[in-house]
């Protein structure tokens, strides 16, 4: 069984961002980059089914600029088999990633699909059940436990007020949750190792999907800014202050 | 054309988030549906029906929907689509696995999570974990969107007096099927409700030490949250946690203990009334949007504060 892994190079999760002083968008330029951590959490999912012996080859998928390859490269040294590179410098909404990634699983024929459950630059949250939808297939959001059976899974769902487990058909679409598992670290061999693995590109013409975007940024702001209140010195100040002052209690 | 609003509910009590979508929906516009999609749920229906500013209710009333499965609602709302210039959803779990599948059915760009609506086609909505807000104009026939429900303030829960209308399922798709739910049993509101919040962080150093921010909560009426690195550390479950990548929250009182307050937490507690700070690192950034801060630790500031709330009440 194949699985196939898309990942997103996003701004650093640890980097301040800052929006641009023309309101055009953030700040991007020199800025470090990484794999968007629920995607991490996706590769190292495809990883351990290979090493349970239920996955016979991890494909990693990403889709962008050049720069995009850096990403799939820490997903090849972390151990996913081989690559594949959307390459477009288009900007890319998730109905437009949902369709080009369609496109690559029609050729691929993957039985599972992991994808995060949301990127952690436009916060979106829609590209794994997009793809689901377009395929056809079931899915199985917010992953945090994943038994894979015989053309089925168990899925475990991160849901408000618990936790939900579902029955899904294979071929399936698994968006990942953070108790998924704790990512590993690609140890240097492996890093070696991933410079060897093949990528193969391709384009959205190649693939026949025309990635415009449909919604237009029309600015961003800075957010309204918090200022720092008082500190105060004992208990019996703070709990008069919440209920005299601030009202709250 | 009028505007559809997908209900939250677990077919015996109607989720406070369908009362702060509605307002997003009159924001946009009049003439408001909603759509009640469950298994035995004619009671919220009715209670649909009541919710202000509400024309007609939709009920599809069948097995396939008991459980909101994605792959089943979406294909409901999908068939209803025609009638509608936008279809609104919360931005709860359950809205965020339905409404993008119907989008892409569609062929439309959702747009996530909005805080605000500037006109029928553009909309706010928080990216880079709410360091940035971006507003965005869709330039599809149809607008699928969801709501962050604490920017948008409850509907009033009666006044209206909408018309009930049965619709077919759609059927079910046949791809999943519910087994069972986890569901966290607890007398204390719900996070995403509750007027009142107390979280740890890691400086709570283990799970049996939230036990300390029970008491408080139940003397206060509050839920209890936390941060991602609590939940990272196994002190809790993940349904705890408040921040970009967990419950976005916005009550009247948000009580931050042993917490540093990193950015993807701000994400999700800034809009709160009154933020109080409870940490023995005065350089914490939790700080910098305190209302009120300790400076201490929380073994001893947090038991105080248990003592001084039976002594002040």
């Amino acid at each position: 069984m194949k699985v196939l892994v898309a990942v997103k190079r996003v701004i650093d999760p640890n980097v301040k961002v800052r929006v641009k002083a023309d309101e055009s968008g953030v700040e991007t330029a020199n800025v470090k980059m990484a794999m968007n951590p629920f995607d991490e959490i996706g590769v190292e999912e495809a990883i351990r089914m290979r090493e349970a012996g239920t996955a016979d080859e991890v494909v990693a998928v990403s889709i962008g600029a050049q720069q995009v390859q850096e990403t799939i490269r820490t997903a090849l040294a972390m151990g996913a088999d081989r690559g594949i590179h959307v390459n477009t410098d288009e900007t890319i909404q998730p109905l437009a990633a949902a369709k080009l990634l369609k496109a690559v699983i029609e050729k691929e024929q993957p039985q599972v699909v992991i994808l995060g459950k949301q990127a952690v630059d436009d916060d979106a949250g829609q590209t794994g059940q997009m793809l689901a939808a377009l395929l056809g297939w079931s899915q199985a959001t917010f992953a945090s436990k994943i038994a894979l059976g015989d053309g089925e899974a168990e899925v475990t769902r991160e849901i408000d007020g618990g936790l939900e487990v579902i029955k899904a058909k294979l071929p399936m679409v698994v968006t990942t949750d953070l108790r998924l598992n704790e990512p590993r670290y690609a140890s240097l061999p492996n890093i070696m190792k991933a410079k060897k693995k093949p990528i193969e590109e391709m384009t959205p013409a190649d693939l026949g999907v025309d990635p415009a975007p449909r919604l237009t940024l029309v600015k961003v702001v800075e957010p309204p800014k918090r200022h720092a209140g008082i500190i105060v010195e004992t208990v019996a100040e703070l709990v008069d202050k919440l209920k005299n002052e601030a009202k709250v209690i | 054309m009028g505007i559809l609003v997908l209900a939250e509910h677990n077919n015996a009590e109607l989720k406070p988030a369908t009362l702060n979508t509605v307002t997003a929906a009159r924001a946009i516009g009049d003439d408001i549906h909603v759509l009640v999609a469950g298994e035995g749920c004619g009671a919220i229906a009715d209670a649909a029906a009541k919710i202000d500013g509400v024309s007609k209710v939709l009920v599809a009333d069948a097995p396939e929907y008991g459980h909101q499965l994605a792959e089943n609602v979406a294909n409901l709302i999908v068939g209803l689509a025609d009638g509608y210039s936008h279809i609104l959803a919360p931005h709860t779990t359950s809205g965020k696995n339905i409404l993008p599948r119907a989008a892409a059915l569609l062929d439309l760009q959702q747009v996530s999570d909005i805080t605000a609506v500037v006109s029928e086609d553009t909309f706010e909505r928080p990216i880079y974990a709410g360091n940035g807000v971006a507003t965005v104009q869709s330039s599809d026939a149809k607008k699928l969107v969801t709501v962050r429900i604490t920017a948008f303030d409850p509907a009033a829960e009666e006044g209206g007096s909408a018309a009930i209308e049965q619709v077919a399922s759609a059927g079910d798709a046949g791809l999943t099927s519910f087994l069972r739910a986890e569901v966290s049993s607890s007398e204390r509101p719900e996070l995403t409700s509750a007027k009142i919040i107390i979280s740890g962080g890691r400086g709570m150093q283990s799970g049996e030490n939230f036990a300390m921010l029970e008491k408080i909560a139940d003397k206060l009426g509050a839920a209890v949250g936390a941060s991602r690195a609590a939940v990272d550390a196994g002190y809790v479950p993940n349904d705890y946690q408040v921040g970009q990548t967990g419950k976005i929250v916005a009550p009247d009182l948000y009580i931050a203990v042993g917490l540093s307050g990193a950015i993807q937490h701000l994400a999700g507690m800034k809009d709160s009334k009154v933020i109080v700070a409870i940490n023995k690192d005065e350089e914490a950034p939790i700080f910098q949007v305190a209302d009120y801060g300790i400076v201490g630790d929380l073994f001893d500031v947090v038991p105080a504060l248990e003592a001084e709330l039976d002594k002040q009440s």
